[in-house]
């Protein structure tokens, strides 16, 4: 756990969506200072970001879209700030979605948002059992090393119709009528369809990495350069 | 793979646990954010309040429990009872509540459902549906009420009641259930008001006839006197979650008990020693 001089801030992006509260306090226990903010200022100079997202994708889009907020994920992706997605603020990050075929999608990372499959039940609405992808965990950036770091087989909470399809991207997977996305990693952006907030002692876990990872040295030499 | 979800439930009021609750050395029983950090620690998967005094003046209340809850738990968690608006329903959920649940006041206006899950997602609109047997020539009420589609009664056997279970609606608990999820619920939480405090076991038959019917995951509750109860609702119910109360207030079970039985039952859990 870092020390309480050295906590990074982490935004959370609050565009006006569902629960948010969850997410910002649970990183603030794994050790963040951890804003729900739509500020640009803040969002520009923070240690990390998060974009939580509940509901339907095309509500979340557009709730983004209106918050003025749509550019400046792109920004701090390409400033290779962390940044973490959560659930359908994973979703988002693709470039479109079944459930709202009409609604473009951030398009950070390749690939749709599809349907689970009909002979389960949706949502799936239960915890299930991660499975880190080996390959993709060998050819995955340092931040997602950081990240699944002990993530495999750990038990995670999940409610969600859709998923994203596998991927080179993809870095973890549950069985839920079929292989399903956890986790996608890319770079200095890693997303989780499931919810680390509500996930418990595995849940806090990963995100005490991530705060760990956007307070370590390297990291704040490489903000300092990039800005 | 379906992994069963184990769920106690607690009814408060005024922000405080009410009824008995004795398992454990408590500084105070009555504190919502207490028992649900023992129950997390336990390796429950969920939790659900359910404010059973839900006056107006009370409302706030629940929204200060909501937050402290969120605080310090990170699993999630349900508040249900005295939810009539769109507006309740926001406050919960901003307050840091994953699912607000809906029971007479969807009866009364079913357009809240489509209300609450197009404004916030069904995800976390839980219709509770409050069920029991008609009697044999038809519905336990007078009739006025029974649609006139079904004279004999709900199609299905089973009736939906409001208040606690004292007032039928005439609505067949299928239907029903058939038709809050058309509306947008994102997941069932069926009692039986036959059972419930019987400590006789769920309604495996209502449970099954919904679960069979509808989409979403269904809870079933009401009737659990041990954790032998818990797997027959899933087996033979077709439940995705089993809630109960009294076996895990009283002290009677662990939630790791309550695992330990439906895992020598076949079916697969989150192990408590992950919580």
């Amino acid at each position: 756990m870092s020390e309480a001089a050295n906590r990074p801030t982490i935004a959370v992006l609050d565009y006006g969506i569902g629960n948010l509260r969850s997410a910002q306090k649970a990183l603030i226990v794994s050790g963040a200072d951890a804003i729900l903010t739509n500020d640009a200022g803040i969002v520009a100079a923070a240690d990390g970001v998060v974009l939580p997202g509940v509901g339907a994708f095309g509500a979340c889009m557009n709730a983004l879209r209106t918050s003025g907020l749509e550019p400046l994920v792109h920004d701090v992706v390409d400033a290779e700030t962390p940044f973490m997605g959560i659930c359908v603020g994973m979703q988002m990050l693709f470039e479109g979605s079944d459930e709202s075929p009409d609604v473009d999608g951030l398009g950070i990372l390749s690939g749709r948002i599809r349907w689970l499959s009909e002979s389960v039940k949706r949502p799936q609405m239960q915890w299930n059992q991660i499975a880190v992808s080996v390959e993709a965990a060998d050819r995955s950036s340092p931040m997602a090393s950081a990240m699944l770091d002990g993530l495999d087989g750990e038990w995670a909470y999940f409610v969600h119709s859709l998923a994203a399809e596998l991927s080179d991207d993809t870095v973890a997977t549950v069985d839920y009528g079929g292989t399903v996305t956890a986790a996608v990693a890319r770079d200095r952006v890693f997303a989780t369809q499931f919810h680390p907030e509500k996930s418990a002692t595995a849940g806090l876990s990963l995100l005490s990495r991530f705060v760990d990872f956007c307070a370590s040295p390297k990291q704040s030499e490489l903000t300092a350069n990039t800005i | 793979m379906r992994v069963v979800r184990v769920i106690p439930c607690l009814d408060v009021a005024d922000g405080r646990v009410v009824k008995g609750i004795n398992f454990v050395d408590l500084r105070d029983a009555g504190d919502p954010v207490e028992l649900a950090a023992v129950y997390n620690a336990q390796g429950a998967d969920e939790l659900v309040f359910l404010d059973i005094g839900a006056s107006h003046e009370e409302r706030d209340t629940t929204v200060a429990m909501a937050a402290a809850v969120a605080e310090r738990v990170f699993i999630p968690f349900t508040i249900g009872g005295g939810i009539r608006s769109v507006a309740d329903a926001r406050k919960l959920l901003r307050a840091g509540a994953d699912k607000v649940s809906i029971n007479s006041a969807a009866v009364e206006r079913p357009d809240l459902v489509s209300e609450i899950a197009s404004e916030f997602g069904s995800q976390c609109c839980v219709v509770a549906i409050d069920g029991r047997r008609a009697t044999s020539n038809g519905s336990t009420s007078d009739g006025s009420n029974v649609d006139d589609s079904s004279p004999g009664g709900p199609r299905s056997g089973f009736e939906v009641y409001t208040h606690g279970g004292r007032r039928p609606t005439g609505l067949d608990v299928v239907e029903w259930a058939s038709q809050v999820v058309d509306l947008g619920a994102g997941e069932i939480l069926l009692t039986s008001m036959d059972r419930d405090g019987t400590r006789e076991g769920f309604d495996h038959a209502m449970t099954r006839a919904v679960s069979d019917a509808v989409s979403v995951p269904v809870i079933a509750s009401g009737g659990v006197g041990g954790v032998e109860h818990l797997a027959p609702g899933v087996v033979d119910g077709g439940a995705d979650a089993v809630l109960a109360a009294s076996i895990f207030h009283f002290g009677e079970a662990s939630i790791a008990d309550a695992k330990a039985s439906l895992t020598d039952a076949g079916l697969i859990v989150r192990p408590v020693d992950q919580s």
